[in-house]
């Protein structure tokens, strides 16, 4: 349970709890910010701008592998929640940790899939299609890597039957990570279109 | 009945919490939203006074070219533009924004929904901590080697991408990051406001009951968090071109200049309405107060409200009329620029029809509210001439322009400021303003805003082109007639500024030496008068309950001519 | 707190995610154009929906949050098509995109 902050936190008018409003809002400007990018990429990729059709020289197996990788720890963040919601803060404490765990192998087959294009010279100069997959996977893994960050914190409250209500909250971050790369996937790793 | 409970014990231990705060922890790294709205409110009023030395340097420069500038030095072409680029930017990002939406939002908002503060205090501190850094960030880039930006505030690319043209490699790179650092932290704060608004509202307080400056503060951070996310996004690949070499936007290495267009415009346009709407709210609580009136049509002020805001992200185009768009596109944003004059026209209707009948009282925030519909008139009309791209193609980046555009932020940012500041100050403070020194400040800005900015729209028809440092290089535009107009300008603003300093004597004074304000010197209705001047932690002793609209002024047959919005029912106070 | 609320199956959906994840790769393999993009976009739409409705709960929450995602999607589109109108042109009347076509750089040097 959480006690602390003003009065104002804990009222809702909307019937919806005020953190997982907040949380919402949050993603929806997230939506903005990686939808803005990832058009951006559309707008280049359907002009035909030269350099895209080395989405074919993107390891689609480490591709799929991640987004298998990501699905899963979806699956048990979500389950974390419903774990917490039990109150069993034992198990919600366990399947954080999975879920941080798979945030720390994509992390780890992103840094595979950087070094082995950057040896065969596929920079962030290369050209345009290079530059939009560092970009948006690095922002991408940034997100990744600050989920990981707030999941830990928010575990150590759980361990002690605290916020409980914070690991439905990182789930939705958690699983809007998740969507941008169902997104970034296809486009990304998937030519011929 | 169990929030009320919960609430005593939450009061408990809020109070208990915050006991004795250490100078630190009240002034520096505060959670109370009263006090991180004076943080915002300084910050801001700073820069505006940056911004505004950086106008009197090149306007001196406009009228006296090539002569040393007093208390500033020389300006040649590459510091005119610094300057330029950074009076915009620092006006709209470091003045319009944090004054209007972040000070008085913070203020404002959970005073007048009936709450005791924000629902995320660390959050509400941290936006304003990165706001701070970013203000500091954009102050860093004037000092680098090369000096601060200079490619205008739009920063289109390749200029603003490759140091070699722009000349200022780091200034560049620390402008976009300022910008940057900006956006997020309004976003950070804006998820506080909405979320506050929407559930930390006072029980008995409906939708249509909230007052409506806080709407439009509301309408104004979801317009500005819809429209920023592709600018950051194109913020990152900017960056990445400055300091990377990567080629987003550089037509050498396959990138796209024009997308940058769109990227900066698609948040551009919708920003302008994202700084109007908080100063319309601000106007819309001070006519009602003192034409003691009910406001005209508040769900028609809402509705155009979402209708400016939903058309906003549909006219972004005509921004780009002439940088070589198709012009059947150009028709489409020709036609919704010119709809969306109609939901604002709507909105000064009403406010007209507010005071129509009212019994007026011209005091110093009336004054700012009033002057600020006509002036805004203006702006507003000159702007249908410019959504036509057939004129627009002989006024774009002229003078018109600027005029059309200052006849419409000027009353947005400094008018609303004046007016929000004169109203609230009192309940900020706890003291009143001077109201002889209030009324001459007032004249003394107004008749010179005048000054400065109707002459430009004359000398932007004649042909003169923007952000040009030396006009004596022209023929055309060197003529006497025209170097007049630019000097009677440039005394105007000078005799604007100075008279900003009775402001500011005034402002210093009256905090320490003014008459103490009663609790609700202004007889308004709203919640935020219903508490002691200036509130005390926590704000409301004991939290309210809303009965009514926040408008009921002249309500027949009640006693008082206004029935504050918290006062039970079938009890005459 | 949170409101207990019916959950659906976790492991199940799960396991479709999955299988849709095989499909999404296995199509460009046939290399058919308009089979890869139905695969590939259609199914990020569906695993989309599915996240977002099943491990985010949105079956469960107010309409209001389905509303906000909705604009943000329409808005994106806005954006997309207003541009796109703009920076995809390749020609008109007294010019062409000089990337496509290299001879017309060097003409111009």
């Amino acid at each position: 349970m959480s006690t602390h902050g003003p009065i104002a936190t804990h009222r809702t008018a909307t019937g919806i709890p005020t953190g997982r409003l907040a949380v919402w809002w949050l993603m929806a400007s997230e939506i903005f910010i990686f939808g803005g990018l990832i058009m951006c990429f559309l707008l280049f990729k359907f002009n035909n701008a030269p350099g895209f059709e080395d989405a074919s020289m993107t390891s689609t197996t480490a591709g799929a592998f991640n987004t298998f990788v990501l699905l899963t720890s979806s699956l048990t963040i979500v389950l974390a929640h419903a774990a917490a919601e039990r109150g069993d803060t034992a198990a919600s404490f366990r399947y954080i940790w999975f879920t941080i765990g798979g945030g720390l192998v994509f992390i780890l087959v992103k840094t595979y899939e950087y070094s082995t294009k950057i040896l065969h010279g596929h920079t962030l100069t290369d050209n345009i299609f290079w530059s939009f997959y560092y970009t948006a996977t690095g922002l991408h893994a940034l997100h990744v890597f600050g989920g990981m960050v707030i999941m830990a914190i928010i575990s150590f409250d759980v361990r002690k039957n605290y916020n409980l209500q914070r690991v439905e909250l990182i789930g939705i971050y958690w699983h809007f990570v998740d969507i941008v790369w169902i997104f970034l996937f296809p486009i990304l790793y998937i030519a011929n279109f | 009945m169990g929030q009320q409970s919960e609430s005593i014990v939450h009061e408990a231990e809020v109070h208990e919490a915050h006991h004795e705060q250490s100078f630190l922890m009240k002034y520096i790294f505060p959670l109370d939203h009263k006090m991180i709205g004076f943080q915002y409110m300084f910050t801001g009023l700073f820069m505006a006074a940056i911004g505004g030395y950086f106008a009197y340097a090149f306007r001196m420069q406009l009228a006296f070219p090539g002569a040393e500038v007093p208390l500033y030095g020389f300006v040649d072409p590459a510091n005119y533009n610094m300057l330029v680029t950074n009076h915009g930017t620092i006006m709209i990002f470091w003045v319009a924004m944090p004054v209007l939406i972040a000070a008085f939002g913070n203020w404002m908002i959970p005073l007048m929904i009936g709450c005791d503060d924000m629902v995320f205090p660390r959050l509400n501190r941290l936006s304003y901590q990165v706001f701070l850094v970013s203000a500091l960030v954009l102050i860093l880039s004037f000092f680098v080697e090369g000096g601060g930006f200079g490619g205008a505030w739009t920063s289109y690319p390749p200029l603003s991408a490759a140091a070699e043209y722009n000349l200022t490699n780091w200034g560049a790179s620390l402008w976009l990051l300022a910008v940057a650092l900006e956006i997020v932290a309004f976003l950070l704060g804006g998820i506080n406001f909405i979320t506050t608004t929407m559930n930390a509202r006072a029980p008995g307080m409906g939708m249509m009951d909230i007052p409506i400056v806080i709407w439009m503060i509301n309408i104004a951070v979801i317009l500005f968090m819809s429209s920023v996310g592709p600018l950051v996004a194109g913020a990152v690949m900017l960056f990445f071109d400055q300091r990377l070499g990567t080629s987003f936007f550089m037509p050498s290495g396959g990138g796209d200049p024009l997308l940058w267009q769109h990227l900066f415009w698609f948040f551009g346009h919708p920003e302008v309405y994202v700084v109007l709407l908080p100063t319309m709210g601000i106007v819309a609580d001070i006519i009602t107060v003192f034409s003691r009136k009910k406001l005209f049509g508040y769900r028609t002020i809402l509705y155009t409200a979402f209708g400016t805001g939903g058309l906003s992200f549909i006219v972004w185009a005509h921004h780009q009329f002439i940088a070589g768009i198709d012009p059947r596109m150009a028709n489409v944003f020709v036609i919704t620029t010119i709809l969306i004059s109609i939901p604002i026209a709507e909105m000064v209707f009403s406010y007209i029809a507010t005071l129509y009948g009212g019994s007026i009282e011209f005091s110093t925030p009336m004054l700012w509210a009033l002057s600020f519909l006509v002036s805004f008139l203006i702006g507003g009309v000159t702007g249908i001439y410019l959504g036509s791209s057939a004129m627009d193609i002989y006024f774009h980046d002229s003078y018109f322009v600027v005029a059309h555009f200052h006849y419409t932020f000027f009353p947005i940012t400094i008018i609303g400021m004046f007016a929000a500041i004169t109203f609230w100050f009192p309940k900020m403070f706890g003291r009143m303003l001077d109201e002889t020194l209030n009324k001459i400040h007032f004249w003394g800005t107004i008749i010179p805003f005048n000054g400065l900015f109707l002459p430009l729209f004359l000398v932007g028809m004649a042909g003169q082109h923007r952000r040009i440092a030396d006009y004596t290089q022209y023929p055309d535009l060197a003529s006497p007639d025209l170097q007049g107009i630019r000097i009677f300008a440039t005394v105007s603003l000078v005799i604007m500024l100075l008279f900003q300093f009775v402001f500011i004597y005034n402002f210093f004074n009256s905090i320490f030496k003014g008459k103490k304000a009663p609790m609700n010197p202004w007889r308004a209705t709203t919640l935020e008068w219903t508490i002691p001047s200036p509130p005390p932690h926590g704000n409301f002793a004991e939290m309210p309950t809303v009965y009514r609209g926040p408008y009921e002024y002249s309500v027949p047959g009640h006693d008082e001519d206004y029935w504050p919005q918290h006062i039970p029912p079938k009890s005459n106070v | 707190m949170s409101e207990s609320h019916a959950h659906p199956n976790y492991v199940k959906i799960w396991f479709w995610l999955l299988i849709l994840l095989a499909i999404s790769v296995a199509g460009p393999m046939l290399e058919i154009p308009w089979f890869t993009v139905l695969t590939a976009f259609g199914i990020a739409l569906i695993k989309t929906f599915m996240v977002a409705a099943n491990f985010m709960h949105l079956r469960f929450e107010k309409k209001l949050i389905w509303y906000l995602l909705i604009i943000c999607v329409v808005l994106l589109g806005v954006f997309f098509f207003g541009t796109a109108a703009d920076v995809m042109k390749t020609s008109g009347q007294q010019w062409k995109d000089c990337i496509e076509d290299k001879t017309c750089i060097e003409q111009r040097l």
